[in-house]
C-alpha cells in the first residue's frame, strides 16, 4: 500500500488556492474530468491582444478533486497568468507537478490534469475565432475508474 | 494542536489497564506455553483463562477459540479453512459489504473452481433474508455475513440468519471484529458456527484476533507447524497480546456505549442539519454505536480528509483500506450510491474517550471545510 504524501507547495495550495472561481463571458473555457474518479476541473481564459500576441489576461478555475486537484489547478494558474497562449499551450502536466516539488505517484495518473484542461480552454477560445482549430493529445486518465477493476 | 482522533473503526489506542497488564509476560512471565517449566505453564494457565473469558463473553458453550494474528487471518481461516477440509461441497454465500478479506479470500477461491453468491444488499446495507433461504443449496458449506459492516455501520440480524442456516444445515460464519464488546453477541441464541473478532478495536493491542469454533468443525490450517491451537494455527503463542487481548473484553461498558450513542445521534440531526450538501449513510435503527458515515455532494472526500488532518482531527474516508486505491468503494456501490458521487464519502467512529466538546469543534470544522470545497467546485448548482 503507497501513501499519501503531499509536498509542502501542493498542501499551501490546496489550503489558499490562488486564481479561484469564475469569469464572466470567459473568452476560453476548459472543461474536462470524471466525476466517477473523483476530480473535475474547469478552466476560465480572459485573453487580451498586445503587439499581435493573445495574452492570458485573467485566469480562473473551479475544480472538483482532492488536493493533487486542487493544488495543480492553482498552480497553473499561477504559472500561465501574463503568458502568451503560444507559451501557455506548450505547459504540460508533468511541468505543473515538478513545480509543487512533485505529487504522490498515485496521483499523477488522474487528478494531474490542469495543462489538459488549459489547453482544452485555450482550444475553446481559437475555436471562437473562426478557422483556428488546433490539436492536442490528453495526458491525463479519464476513463480509468469507469471500468471495473478485477479484484485480485 | 491537540489531537481529536475520530477513527477508533480503524483502530483504538491500547488503553492503560490494558497496557499494565501486559507489561509482565514481556518482562518476566515471559514462557513459552509449550514449555513444561513453571513459566511455561504459568503463561499457558493464563492463556486459557482469556479463552474461557472469551467464550463468556460470547455465550460459547460448545466451541474453542482458536488465537491469530486477527481479523484477517481469522476469515482466511474461517473460509479457506473450512473449504479445504470439505471438499465434497463447493458452495460459500457472502454478502456484497464483507471486508475486503473476505470478498477477496471468496475471489480467491472462486479462481479455485468454487462457487461463490454476493448477496445484495439495501440502500441501508441489509441483506435479504429471503434472498439468503433461497441462494442455500445442497452443494452449499459455509455462510458468512458480517455482523457490523466497518463503513457504514449496518448491524445485521445475526439471530434469523443463524436460523436459517440452522434450518438448511449450512454452517454460518460471522465477522464480528467491529461489533464485538460493543453489541450483543449470543453463539447459542444466534447459532454460529465460527465467529471473527479482535483486540485492537476493543482499546486492546494490534496483531491478535481469534476464531471461535464450534467444536466438531473440521478446518485445514493455513499455518502447520507445532500443532498448536488444536492443530489448526501453528505458531508459538503471543502471550503478551493474548493478555491484552482478555483485558480489552471490558474496557467497553454499557455507559460508554448509552454515551456513544448519544453523542452518534447527535452529531447526526446536526450535520444533516447544518450542511445542506450531506446525506446519511447507513441505516438509522440498528446501526452501530461508534459509526457514522456521510455523504457530500460536489466534493471530494480525501479533501475533506486531508484539511481536516491539517486542523488536527483524523477520520476516515470509506474504509482505511480503500483510500489509497483508486478503487471505488464497494459497499458505497452496494448501497447503489452512484460512481461519481461515491468519492464524497467520510467515515467517523467515536470511542470511549470522545467527548461532546470534540464532536462540537469537529463539525464546526466540517462546516467550513464543506462550504470552501464546495465553493471551489464546479459541479455546485
Amino acid at each position: 500500500m503507497q501513501n499519501i504524501k503531499y509536498s509542502k507547495k501542493v498542501k499551501e495550495h490546496f489550503l489558499h488556492p490562488h486564481n479561484m472561481g469564475k469569469i464572466k463571458n470567459a473568452d476560453g473555457i476548459g472543461k474536462l474530468g470524471n466525476p466517477a474518479c473523483g476530480d473535475v476541473m474547469y478552466i476560465y481564459l480572459k485573453i487580451i491582444k498586445k503587439n499581435e500576441k493573445e495574452i492570458i489576461k485573467d485566469i480562473k478555475f473551479q475544480t472538483m478533486g482532492c488536493a493533487a486537484a486542487i493544488s495543480t489547478s492553482s498552480m497553473i494558474t499561477d504559472i500561465v497568468k501574463g503568458k502568451t497562449l503560444e507559451e501557455a499551450f506548450k505547459i504540460t502536466n508533468k511541468d505543473v507537478a515538478k513545480e509543487l516539488d512533485g505529487l504522490p505517484p498515485i496521483k499523477m495518473h488522474c487528478s494531474n490534469l490542469a495543462a489538459d484542461v488549459l489547453k482544452e480552454a485555450i482550444k475553446d477560445y481559437y475555436n471562437k475565432q473562426k478557422n483556428r482549430k488546433i490539436k492536442y493529445e490528453k495526458t491525463a486518465c479519464y476513463k480509468c475508474c469507469d471500468s471495473k477493476k478485477e479484484m485480485d | 494542536m491537540k489531537q481529536i482522533y475520530l477513527d477508533y473503526a480503524a483502530t483504538t489506542p491500547v488503553v492503560k489497564e490494558v497496557y499494565d497488564e501486559m507489561k509482565d509476560y514481556f518482562l518476566k512471565n515471559y514462557g513459552n506455553t509449550s514449555s513444561l517449566h513453571i513459566l511455561g505453564q504459568n503463561a499457558d494457565e493464563k492463556v486459557e483463562k482469556v479463552r474461557e473469558k472469551i467464550k463468556q463473553k460470547l455465550n460459547a458453550k460448545d466451541h474453542k477459540v482458536i488465537f491469530t494474528s486477527g481479523g484477517t487471518e481469522s476469515n482466511n481461516l474461517a473460509i479457506k479453512g473450512l473449504v479445504y477440509a470439505n471438499k465434497e461441497k463447493k458452495h460459500i454465500i457472502i454478502s456484497k459489504i464483507e471486508h475486503d478479506c473476505i470478498l477477496k479470500t471468496a475471489k480467491f477461491l472462486e479462481k479455485q473452481g468454487y462457487e461463490v453468491t454476493y448477496l445484495n444488499v439495501d440502500k441501508e446495507g441489509f441483506i435479504d433474508l429471503k434472498q439468503l433461504e433461497k441462494s442455500i443449496k445442497k452443494e452449499t458449506i459455509l455462510v458468512s455475513i458480517m455482523h457490523a459492516n466497518n463503513e457504514i455501520g449496518t448491524l445485521q440480524n445475526l439471530k434469523e440468519i443463524g436460523k436459517i442456516c440452522k434450518e438448511k444445515k449450512v454452517l454460518f460464519h460471522t465477522d464480528a471484529c467491529q461489533s464485538f464488546t460493543k453489541e450483543k453477541i449470543d453463539l447459542e441464541e444466534f447459532n454460529i458456527d465460527l465467529i471473527t473478532i479482535n483486540a485492537h478495536k476493543i482499546y486492546g493491542p494490534k496483531g491478535i484476533g481469534a476464531l471461535v469454533i464450534k467444536n466438531g468443525i473440521k478446518l485445514t490450517p493455513l499455518l502447520h507447524g507445532g500443532g498448536h491451537e488444536y492443530g489448526f494455527r501453528s505458531g508459538t503463542l503471543n502471550v503478551p497480546a493474548i493478555i491484552g487481548f482478555g483485558k480489552a473484553i471490558d474496557v467497553i461498558s454499557k455507559e460508554d456505549i448509552k454515551k456513544m450513542i448519544d453523542l452518534r445521534n447527535y452529531m447526526i440531526k446536526e450535520i444533516l442539519k447544518k450542511i445542506p450538501t450531506s446525506k446519511l449513510n447507513g441505516p438509522t435503527e440498528n446501526r452501530l454505536c461508534n459509526n457514522l458515515n456521510f455523504l457530500f455532494n460536489y466534493i471530494e472526500g480525501e479533501s475533506i480528509l486531508l484539511q481536516l488532518d491539517m486542523e488536527g482531527i483524523c477520520i476516515s474516508t470509506g474504509s482505511a483500506c480503500s483510500s489509497n486505491t483508486l478503487e471505488t468503494n464497494h459497499v458505497a456501490n452496494a448501497i447503489g450510491i452512484p460512481k461519481d458521487k461515491a468519492n464524497g464519502i467520510i467515515r467517523i467512529s467515536l470511542g470511549i474517550e470522545t467527548t461532546k466538546e470534540e464532536t462540537d469543534i469537529f463539525i464546526e470544522k466540517l462546516i467550513k471545510i464543506v462550504k470552501r470545497l464546495t465553493d471551489m467546485s464546479p459541479l455546485t448548482k
